[in-house]
């Protein structure tokens, strides 16, 4: 993808749940500095577990990547938890956003910045640029963000993870349940943090449209393996991806659809 | 009714509701944190006040044994997540609940293992008797060891407010008790908070040990007083510091109040059993507690 040395390597794990659980078979992606890289799939094909392998959460539900190695920065992350994984660089936003509901919007961000060791000055100055960017936040930063929208609360957590100063975000379905303005409103953001600040991302989304059209590069996951990937142009042109990823499958085809899937499946796990 | 004498018991039964408030306080900050009901805590207020009165009885000044004593409990803690809550992350928290227990019974029986079960008397230079201020101009007895309890309990809330709403590590601690994974994903350490947290319920366990080891002498029994905060915490909350002293108050005074009033026409004993019938009340109107976290609810 690059020549430089990608920002994270993911090679080949595998992710093993409460010791017997087998979910991830494989899987081997990466991000390049500065990309916005898609992590695609339909619900339970393993993205959510990929990012929390990534971020290093996966430890606390009983989760263990039991071959294959991560890579952050070049270095292996074998052996660090989640707090030295946001004090190099690398943060996730939740699936469900996550915000403390009973903190305020400002208290929230803050929180953001547990590992940032700047200084007081410093971490104001990243709330107002975190502000600049979400200003609906500011004019509501006393409020408590269990009483807040959708999608105030997903710029909240997107807030929160930059106030560490991140190199990159694993950002995990943005989208989910939000009005697709508000979709558009945030991923417009992202793409913006990302040329901007140069901030890179890896981006879990089921809403394949939208994340294909603000990433760079695509990988798409079904039942724990990459079954595909390549550029975001390339993927979102592609019969397979169109068919049963965007919906744009021709009305005659409909009737054979159940026998194509599976023949397409088929060839796409061979 | 005579005015005078009602004042005296509103007021005094207040200023001994203030120390169920103390020993409720050390529940409600590891709730807090990690949704934890400690069992312990009782053990905690016992082993704590057993070490103070060792060490002032070794000749040492009362700031020195109370330094070490300090010391003691904040390693005790750190000693307590290290050994038993690190093995124990993302169990479900019943596990943590029994794990609570099996320290309860370890702490009781290392108190009484490293000390004695002696009963000690505790002299920390308060006396227990009334204010003559306050005797002379309304004629209450009001008694000076309440008063200065009252105030040191109020001081103690004091500061834990100020840690928990204006610094980093209370955010992140109040951040902790509302969702673990998330704190987690923002980088918060949370061994570190849950360390910190049990230090300082180990402190909190520390002043109520102190003063109720001066009213009733330092003894097993000091393990037991923890039942009396039980009610405190289901009308106040769980979840709420200012809850612990406000449910404090509120029982410390109503238990004394229906002893006196209601006392005689029902044949007295009252005390006894009035807060749990004021708490299960609260639990039907608000089972969250008069100051408990809002349990956030979104459509
Ligand atoms: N904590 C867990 N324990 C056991 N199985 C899990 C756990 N989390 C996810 N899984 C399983 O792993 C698979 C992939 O889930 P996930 O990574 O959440 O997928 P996605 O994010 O793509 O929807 C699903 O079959 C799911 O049931
Ligand atoms: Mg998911």
């Amino acid at each position: 993808m690059s020549e430089n040395k990608p920002l994270v390597a993911v090679n080949n794990i595998e992710v093993i749940y409460d010791h017997v659980i087998l979910v991830l078979r494989g899987v081997s992606l990466e991000v390049p500095e500065g990309g916005i890289v898609a992590l695609l799939g339909a619900n339970g094909a393993g993205k959510t577990t990929t990012l929390k392998a990534v971020s290093k959460l996966l430890q606390s539900e009983r989760g263990e990547v039991t071959k294959g190695q991560i890579e952050f920065k070049g270095q292996d992350t074998k052996s660090l938890v989640p707090n030295q994984m946001v004090s190099r660089g690398l943060i996730q936003v939740m699936e469900g956003r996550h915000c403390f509901e009973h903190l305020s919007i400002e208290e929230n961000l803050l929180t953001g910045a547990y590992t940032n060791k700047g200084g007081r000055q410093k971490i104001r100055d990243q709330l107002e640029l975190v502000y600049s960017y979400f200003p609906g936040l500011k004019e509501r930063r006393s409020s408590l963000a269990g009483y807040i929208s959708g999608g105030e609360q997903q710029m909240t957590a997107i807030g929160r993870a930059l106030m560490a100063t991140p190199s990159l975000i694993l950002l995990d379905e943005p989208s989910m349940g939000l009005a697709p303005q508000l979709v558009e409103e945030i991923f417009e953001i992202v793409k913006r943090l990302n040329t901007e600040e140069g901030v890179s991302f890896l981006l879990a989304e089921q809403n394949v449209t939208m994340a294909l059209r603000y990433a760079d590069y695509g990988y798409i996951l079904e039942n724990g393996r990459v079954v595909m990937d390549g550029e975001a142009a390339t993927l979102a042109d592609n019969e397979d991806v169109k068919e049963f990823y965007l919906g744009l499958g021709g009305g005659e085809r409909r009737s054979y659809r159940d026998v194509k899937h599976y023949r397409r499946r088929k060839r796409w796990l061979a | 009714m005579d005015v005078v004498f009602f004042f005296e018991v509103l007021i005094s039964g207040m200023l001994s509701g203030v120390m169920y408030s103390l020993v409720a306080l050390g529940f409600v900050l590891i709730y807090k944190a990690s949704g934890v009901f400690n069992f312990a805590q009782g053990a905690m207020v016992l082993l704590a006040a057993l070490t103070f009165v060792r060490f002032l009885e070794m000749g040492l000044p009362i700031w020195l044994a109370l330094s070490l004593t300090l010391l003691v409990m904040v390693v005790l803690a750190v000693l307590i997540e290290k050994l038993v809550l690190s093995h124990l992350v993302n169990q479900p928290l019943i596990i943590l609940f029994m794990a609570t227990i099996g320290l309860n019974f370890f702490l009781e029986g290392l108190a009484q293992g490293v000390w004695d079960s002696q009963v000690h008397g505790l002299d920390l230079g308060i006396e227990d008797v009334p204010l003559a201020a306050v005797e002379e101009v309304t004629g209450m007895f009001i008694s000076v060891f309440d008063v200065v309890a009252a105030v040191i309990a109020g001081s103690l809330v004091l500061v834990l407010s100020i840690v928990f709403h204006k610094t980093k590590v209370g955010r992140a601690l109040r951040a902790v008790s509302d969702d673990h994974q998330a704190a987690m994903s923002v980088g918060i350490p949370l061994d570190r908070l849950w360390a910190i947290v049990w230090a300082i319920a180990g402190v909190v366990a520390l002043v109520a040990g102190a003063l109720w080891g001066q009213r009733l002498g330092v003894q097993f029994s000091l393990s037991i007083i923890a039942l009396k905060a039980l009610p405190v915490l289901i009308l106040g909350g769980f979840n709420s510091i200012l809850g612990a002293i406000v449910a404090g108050l509120l029982i410390g005074s109503g238990e004394k109040l229906a002893e006196v009033f209601l006392g005689p026409y029902v044949g007295g004993g009252i005390e006894a059993f009035f807060p749990y019938v004021l708490a299960m009340l609260i639990l039907f109107i608000r089972p969250e507690g008069l100051f408990g976290d809002k349990i956030i609810e979104r459509v």
